[in-house]
This record gives C-alpha cells, structure tokens and sequence, in this order.
C-alpha cells in the first residue's frame, strides 16, 4: 500500500538539492573539512548522509541550508528555502507548541486567521491536535521534535533538511517518529536529507544512504535501499544492509587510526 | 486516531503495530500530570508569611531587652513602644503619607525615565561594537560607584530642585537598566538566532519576534536592580537636598527626625522605606518575574 520507487524519482525533472564540488575550509591553513562533495537529491527523495563525527555532515547541511557559504563548488537548491531540523528542538521556549508553527508561517506571510487553522492542521499532522496551548517546557522530548517537525513542514519548502534530529531521544519515542517521518514523507512527497551516525537509522528510512570518510568529509559508497516502507528497524532485510554499510563505516574509521 | 496496521512487506520487513496507538501511549505517559502543587490559603501562611512575622517578633524582642538593659540612653534608642507610637502618629497626622507619596512618585518618575534612557543605551550598544567597546567600561564602574558621590556635583548644577534629584536617580539606575539587557541580549543562545534564519526572519523580524522576548529575563533582572539603584539614589539625595520649596520625602522625613534628635522619628523613616521597598519588589518585581520564568519553564515554583 505504501509501495514507492525506490530509484532517483524523475530523473528529468530538476534536482532537488546539488553539490557541485563543494569544499569548505574553516581556518585558511587548517584541513579541509568538505573536499570536492558532490550530490544530487531528486524531488521527493530520501537520502541519509552518514558518517562519524568529523565527516562534515552538518557542514554540508548547514551549506545547503544556506547557513554559510562553501569555500569553493556550489550549492542549489530547488526550494527558496529549505526547511531544517535541529539535533534540539529549538523551539522557542516563550510561545505555545501553536505559537512555534505559527511564527514559521508568519515568516512565510500568511494571515493571521489563516495561521490559526493551518498551524491547527499541521499540529494534527504530527499527532499533537490536542497539545497546541502547551509550551515547550510542558511537553516531552519526542513531543517538542514532533513540534519541531510541524514547525519544519510550516515552512512550505519541497527541501527538508534534518540534522540527527532523533539522536537525543529514547528507542522506542525514536522509533515510533521514524513511523510518524516516512508518513509525513509519503505524504507530503518531500525531498528530504537527513543526517545521522546511525546506521540502522539510515536503513530504516532512506531510499538511498551516502557514506561519507573524515577529515576530510568525503562522498564514499552509496547504497539504494530497495526495501519497501514502512520498514521495521530490527528487520532482517534492516539488519543485512546494515552489518554492510557498518563494515565500510568501520573500515573508514579506522584509516585514522595510525 | 490510533489505527491498527499490520503490514506484510516483502523481505520479511512485517511491521505489526499501531503506531499511532503507541505514540499517544508514549505522549500520555510522558506529561503524566505532576501532582499539583495547588498553594491553600493555610499552607501560604504557614510557609510564606508565618516565618518573616516569627523572625520580626524576635527582633522586637531582643530589642526590647536591650532598651531594658539600657546599653544606650534612651534618647539615642528608644524602646519598640515608643517607636511604635511615633509611627501611628506620622500616619496619623499624615506626614507618613505625604512623604510615602512624594517619595514613590519621583521613583516612580525616575525609573521610568531610567527605564527609557537605559533601553535606549542598552540597544544601542548591543548594536553597535564600538559603541560597546567604548562606554561599556564606564557603564559597568558607574553602577558600581556610589550615587550619593553625584549629589554635590548634581546640587551645584541645579541647584536644590527636582532636576538635582532626578539626575542622581539616573546616575544610580540607567547602568543597571541597559547592562540588565546587555546581559539579556548575551544569554541568547547563539541557536535561537539560527532559528530566525531558517525560517526566513528578515533581522528586524529576527530582533521583534526572537531575539527580545529571548532577552526578557536577563532585561526583567536589570530593571529590578536598576529600581533597587534608583530607590537607594533617591533617598541619598533627599536626605542631602532639604529644602522647604521641595515636596517632602521619606528621606527628608529622616533628615528631620536627625535635626530634631528625635531617634523614634529616625526609625519610623528607615521603616517606611523599607516597607515600601519590600512591597515594590513583592507587588512589582516578584510577580512578574514569576509569570516570565514560568511561561519558559525556568522555575520549579518552590
């Protein structure tokens, strides 16, 4: 029923998100952090970058996002703006759970009495109609990222951009928002990249998973994941891929080692 | 909403499980309603107001042991009876409120002045590097030195008049108004503004609807000391500028009292403005601190 191609959807249509040789530097003498990145991301594609810490992953989406600028290559996105998710919630601690998605829409121009409903809407979307009134502080972690994502589908972007945004949660609140994202994804047939040091994550959601080295961050191997959704994280089909991509991330790791 | 599915995917991926069902399980048990800390009238008495009136007997207490045991002449400490009857009758013959109300409202004027020029300053040196680099050292050693060290210098330029006071109010409250949003502005996490961005917040939007609201608690902290400052500097400046063309205040109230060696008239000054000062901080101050701290989640409420 929640059958999906799992290739590079429209091949013709206008990619996404590109990477063209992207390099990014911090320091002008220090190592590279980005070196010569490219990637493509269809409309409506899931892809996972993964990698260990140092692989440049956030830097890349922080790139795309449009929160700097790349020391060399380029950078275009189909959006004018990408949404994006924080490994926080980052929601703003003095407005209601309404009130966050509210301002995204606000930022977007939408009317007032218009904002009501549709922050209404996408509250239910996320499985939290009943939470509007509440503040932050007055809601669980898996709650306020589920405000978070609302808060990210309010933006109205065809890009969502995700940064570990399940890292801090426990198993079982993770797994139930992996369900609630592949829902929302086939739903609002988005274009999303999402970052993780995962692995099982990555399987579990993507339909293509790109493994990154470090210093410097790297594009390694990519695997498509021809599993259907919704997939089980301790799947065996999951688990298979998984031990693979694990082994290479493993290898990978362990070039820094001498 | 919970709905049942159990789906049969290739590749053995079966996936039995009512998500939806699971997630509202997780939710309700993740805010399980807090025992509520539901405050009775007899459970305030006995926490909040029970102690201070308890510590305030002892002190009159021993007080009057000490008057009894005439460490000092009676003229120079008064027991609490005496003191006590010089008080009803400044309320009586309503010296104490005339002196309260002159006093509170050139406060009240002060601060509020206080609370326009130091906004002004604080935004100004957030906003500009310079401008921080510039005045804030001298900004900082002004709340720091001693307002009652104007009073000469303000009396020789105005003369003893409102303005004379006004400008020591000022000197003691404005540093503390525009560091108080400094450090509000400071305490934003660095996030917060990332969040304005990815939501396409122009910076002017970015400043109304994040960044300000953000500083609120650092800016509540600055305007409370900068009402403290501003209540000290004006009693400071009473006390010196007595003239009979200016309203009389609590602290010329005190002044009087030392002209006229009249101890019990000298403690019922220093009460009032005590009073006074504590009912600002308890009406004022706690309150609204309270609501901004609670609407983020930053006190437990005890």
């Amino acid at each position: 029923m929640l059958a999906r191609t799992t290739g590079r959807g429209g091949e013709d249509a206008a990619p996404a998100v590109r990477a063209e040789g992207v390099s990014q530097t911090f320091d002008r003498r220090g190592p590279a952090v980005l070196d010569g990145v490219d990637l493509t991301v269809a409309p409506g594609e899931f892809v996972c970058l993964l990698g260990a810490s140092g692989c440049g992953k956030s830097t890349l989406l922080n790139l795309i996002a449009g929160l700097n600028r790349p020391t060399a290559g380029r950078v275009t996105v189909a959006a004018d703006r990408p949404a994006l998710m924080f490994q926080e919630p980052a929601l703003l601690p003095w407005l209601t759970a309404a009130g966050n998605v509210e301002l995204a829409l606000k930022a977007r121009g939408v009317g007032r009495p218009e904002r009501r409903a549709e922050a209404g809407r996408l509250l239910r979307v996320v499985n939290l109609g009943g939470q509007s009134d509440k503040r932050p502080h007055e809601l669980s972690g898996g709650m306020r990222q589920r405000v978070a994502l609302a808060r990210a589908l309010a933006q109205g972007s065809s890009v969502l951009l995700m940064d570990e945004p399940f890292a801090a949660l426990d198993a079982i609140t993770r797994d139930v928002l992996h369900e609630e994202l592949i829902r929302v994804w086939t739903e609002q047939r988005l274009a999303v990249v999402f970052v993780t040091h995962n692995v099982r994550e990555a399987v579990r959601l993507a339909q293509r998973v790109v493994l990154m080295s470090s210093r410097p961050g790297r594009i390694v191997r990519e695997w498509s994941v021809d599993l259907a959704q919704p997939r089980a994280i301790e799947s065996p089909g999951v688990g298979a891929l998984a031990t693979e991509i694990t082994a290479q991330l493993h290898q990978e790791i362990s070039r820094h080692g001498h | 909403m919970a709905t049942d599915t159990t789906l049969d995917t290739p590749r053995g991926t079966t996936v039995p499980r009512s998500s939806r069902a699971v997630e509202a399980g997780l939710d309700a048990l993740d805010t399980a309603a807090v025992p509520g800390a539901r405050r009775s009238v007899g459970r305030v008495l006995v926490r909040s107001v029970m102690p201070p009136v308890v510590f305030l007997a002892a002190l009159v207490g021993v007080w009057q042991a000490v008057y009894l045991a005439k460490v000092k002449p009676t003229y120079a400490l008064p027991g609490p009876a005496t003191v006590w009857q010089t008080f009803l009758d400044t309320v009586q013959d309503g010296r104490a409120a005339e002196a309260v109300w002159t006093s509170v409202s050139r406060g009240a004027v002060g601060f509020a002045m206080s609370l326009v020029i130091g906004t002004l300053l604080g935004l100004a040196m957030w906003s500009s590097r310079w401008l921080r680099a510039a005045v804030g050292p001298i900004v900082s050693g002004l709340q720091s030195l001693p307002s009652v060290a104007w009073v000469p210098a303000a009396i020789i330029w105005f003369q003893l008049s409102d303005a004379a006071i006004y400008t020591v109010v000022l000197l003691g409250a404005v540093p503390s108004i525009a560091n108080g949003l400094l450090t509000g502005f400071r305490q934003v996490p660095p996030l917060f503004d990332r969040v304005g961005r990815v939501l396409g917040l122009s910076a002017p939007g970015r400043v109304r609807y994040v960044l300000l609201p953000a500083a609120l608690p650092g800016y509540l902290g600055g305007l409370r000391q900068g009402w403290a400052f501003a209540w000290r500097s004006l009693m400071a400046a009473e006390l010196i500028t007595y003239s009979p063309t200016l309203g009389q205040g609590l602290g010329q109230l005190l002044d009087i009292g030392r002209e006229l060696s009249q101890m019990s008239l000298v403690i019922t000054s220093i009460a009032l403005i005590l009073i006074v000062g504590v009912a600002i901080e308890l009406l004022v101050f706690a309150p609204l601190e309270r609501r901004v701290l609670q609407t983020r989640g930053l006190t437990t409420g005890r």
